[in-house]
């Protein structure tokens, strides 16, 4: 009589899987690490754990397409003598030409001016094309300072200070060389074809006395006409939202660690920052405390994909959101109709995050004159323009069925969780109950 | 001569008087007294006004000046004439830190010494120090030109790419990437032309050396991370 063993089917390692198996492998076999685009890939706590509740007998709803449901923001009213005034609250964030192309920068101008909200300049400076197409341009003002100058500052509307973004909070950037063609590098006043640093500090000042005394001469330059925006990533969100208040900002830019970037470590992306969802409220409590909230106007980013997260934001007390990642998808980043030059790359429409090399087969994040023919800066902008105004309506859609007859008026009590994380992130109570993480009581 | 004096004037209403000089107006001088250490004096100047400042003054005097000529009768704060794009700045005085940072234009000098980081970032403009500077100046240097008629701290020129350092007397240390280079008569020539704006005649370019960078940095490559 013979003996055999039940078959016991291989079994893979939940820590070491197969991802990370191939990262190693990858890692020894070239001897650098990965560098590539976008934010976080990793799921973490997001809006989708959020749920608006909607009216019943104790609140009422407003008439969909019938009664008004205001969407408008202004930003810098606390000092610049010429806030502006958006028709939407979902603006589009920082990106650079250099990481983007000129085409790709002008549909951003011209969607975002065709839905009546703003855009955003990046590491690089600011384009005449860029400029021209952007009703209303804020001006980034980063470490790097490269294209940084006094004529574009007082061409700009609003003036952006750099601090950190969501995807590297307290880390620089790097443009590699394959992107530096002889436009980018005469921007940035260097040779064409090195890999371009930005560095992760600011190289004239440092904390936030001296962010004070930066900002009062940023103001002096531009005769405190421009609203001054601080941005920062999601690392501290109380204490820096605080700081950036005391600093003097109009306004203060929180940008969660699904934000994107043009190019950063995976490594520095995947385990540095926090989830938008958790630091929106501990803004939103710095700017309370301090007796500054809709005073000082706060704008989220990191992962807003539709009208839901526009709305769930504005309700835990943001005044506006801004897009980037969307924003690309929108004019054709990732577009499923270039899939056989995607994976001619090694990769798949949807998973494609080399944007420091230049291949986009979009051309969207490139420099090569060819590829960046592909993107029809007209059409493109059309897309953003339908897209930011599906996601107004969307927004609207949820505040009229909560009653509200302004974005504005949406308030944490509209929502509820899903999880347990979720409910202590965004200090929501769990579906169903009154309670979550660190209220106390059940 | 417009005079203003920060005692009694606010700030705001000298830089918005330098802001509204009609192209081609007559009266292009100003004078400023009892700075009293205030900052932003004289920033995002953009007419070929000229400036005398009548003591020290705070941080980023000058600040992203495009054409004036601006003269510090004492010491300057943070980051003078930080964003430069043409003009001229002198500070008779010393100058703390950050002196010039990001600079793309114009003749920076500075009669006394300058702090750590003087030339950060440097994106063409010329900065003349008649004194030393500290430490890790010129870091990310892109271009331009640094003179220093005394000494240099650690790690001058970290990082640089294509600035042009020359110093007459010791460097501390070098930064990273940063080497010493052969003076060239161009190098000279061009030395002795700086030398001579910055009115710095009882020195000879030869007295200088020259350091620029090694441009081993400027692509990435794992084996070099041991200098990063």
């Amino acid at each position: 009589m013979s003996y055999h063993n039940p078959f016991t089917p291989p079994r893979k390692s939940a820590t070491f899987d197969d991802y990370t198996l191939a990262e190693i492998r990858r890692a020894a076999a070239t001897g650098i690490y990965d560098i590539r685009g976008a934010g976080t890939k990793r799921k973490v706590p997001h809006f989708d754990d959020l749920l608006f509740l909607g009216a019943s007998i104790s609140r009422y709803p407003l008439e969909g397409y019938r009664e008004k449901c205001d969407t408008t923001v202004t930003l810098g009213t606390r000092f610049a003598k010429k806030p502006i005034t958006l028709r939407t609250p979902i603006t589009i964030a920082g990106m650079s030409f250099g990481a983007l192309s000129g085409n790709a920068k002008e549909a951003l101008g011209r969607g975002a001016t065709l839905a009546g909200t703003s855009t955003t300049t990046g590491d690089g400076g600011m384009t005449d094309e860029e400029r021209g197409h952007s009703q209303t341009l804020v001006y980034q003002y980063l470490p790097s300072r490269y294209g940084m100058n006094p004529k574009d500052l007082r061409r700009a509307d609003a003036i952006e200070v750099v601090v950190g973004q969501g995807a590297k909070p307290g880390g620089g950037g790097m443009l590699l060389g394959q992107k530096i063609s002889d436009r980018v590098a005469n921007m940035r006043n260097l040779p064409k074809g090195i890999d371009q640093r930005s560095a992760c500090r600011h190289p004239d000042w440092t904390g936030p006395d001296d962010l004070e005394i930066k900002i009062l001469e940023l103001r002096e330059i531009t005769d405190w006409e421009k609203p001054i925006y601080i941005k920062v990533g999601g690392a501290r969100p109380y204490y820096d939202t605080a700081l950036a208040v005391k600093a003097g900002a109009d306004v203060v830019v929180l940008d969660g660690m699904q934000g994107g970037t043009a190019a950063t470590q995976d490594v520095f992306i995947e385990n540095v920052g926090m989830p938008t969802l958790a630091c929106i409220r501990p803004a939103v409590q710095a700017l309370q405390d301090l007796g500054m909230h809709r005073k000082v106007q706060l704008i989220v980013s990191g992962g807003i994909r539709s009208g839901a997260d526009v709305a769930k934001a504005l309700a835990l007390g943001a005044d506006a959101v801004a897009i980037g990642t969307a924003a690309l998808v929108a004019i054709g980043d990732n577009d499923p109709k270039w899939e056989s030059e995607y994976q001619a790359l090694g990769t798949t429409a949807g998973a494609y995050d080399d944007w420091h090399e230049g291949k986009d087969p979009a051309g969207i994040t490139t420099q090569d004159p060819e590829l960046a023919k592909r993107l029809d800066p007209v059409a493109a902008g059309r897309r953003l323009a339908n897209y930011l105004k599906v996601m107004t309506l969307e927004a609207q859609t949820i505040a009229r069925a909560c009653g509200k007859n302004h974005l504005h008026n949406l308030e944490p009590e509209d929502l509820c969780a899903l999880t347990l994380e979720a409910a202590a992130m965004a200090q929501i109570p769990l579906a169903g109950t009154g309670w979550y993480p660190g209220k106390g009581g059940f | 001569m417009r005079v203003f004096d920060l005692a009694t004037t606010p700030l705001r209403e000298l830089n918005s008087a330098l802001h509204t000089v009609a192209p081609g107006a007559n009266d292009t001088s100003f004078e400023v007294v009892n700075p009293r250490g205030s900052h932003s004096v004289a920033v995002g100047i953009d007419k070929p006004v000229t400036v005398e400042v009548k003591g020290s003054v705070g941080y980023y005097c000058a600040g992203m000046n495009d054409g004036g000529t601006i003269t510090v009768h004492g010491s300057a704060g943070p980051g003078v004439a930080e964003n430069m794009m043409s003009g001229t700045v002198v500070i008779e005085g010393d100058a703390s830190q950050y002196a010039g940072a990001t600079g793309r234009g114009g003749l920076l000098v500075i009669k006394g010494n300058a702090a750590s980081r003087c030339g950060i970032s440097m994106k063409g403009i010329d900065i003349v120090v008649h004194g030393s500077i500290g430490h890790m100046s010129a870091f990310m240097g892109q271009s331009g030109h640094l003179v220093v008629l005394g000494d240099a701290g650690d790690a001058l020129g970290d990082s640089l790419y294509e600035a042009k350092l020359f110093v007459r007397g010791t460097v501390k240390s070098l930064g990273a990437d940063c080497v010493q280079k052969e003076m060239k008569p161009k190098h000279l020539k061009l030395l002795a032309e700086l030398l001579e704006k910055a009115g710095a005649t009882d020195v000879k370019p030869e007295e200088f050396k020259r350091y620029g960078s090694a441009r081993k940095l400027y692509n990435f490559n794992i084996d070099n991370a041991d200098a990063y």
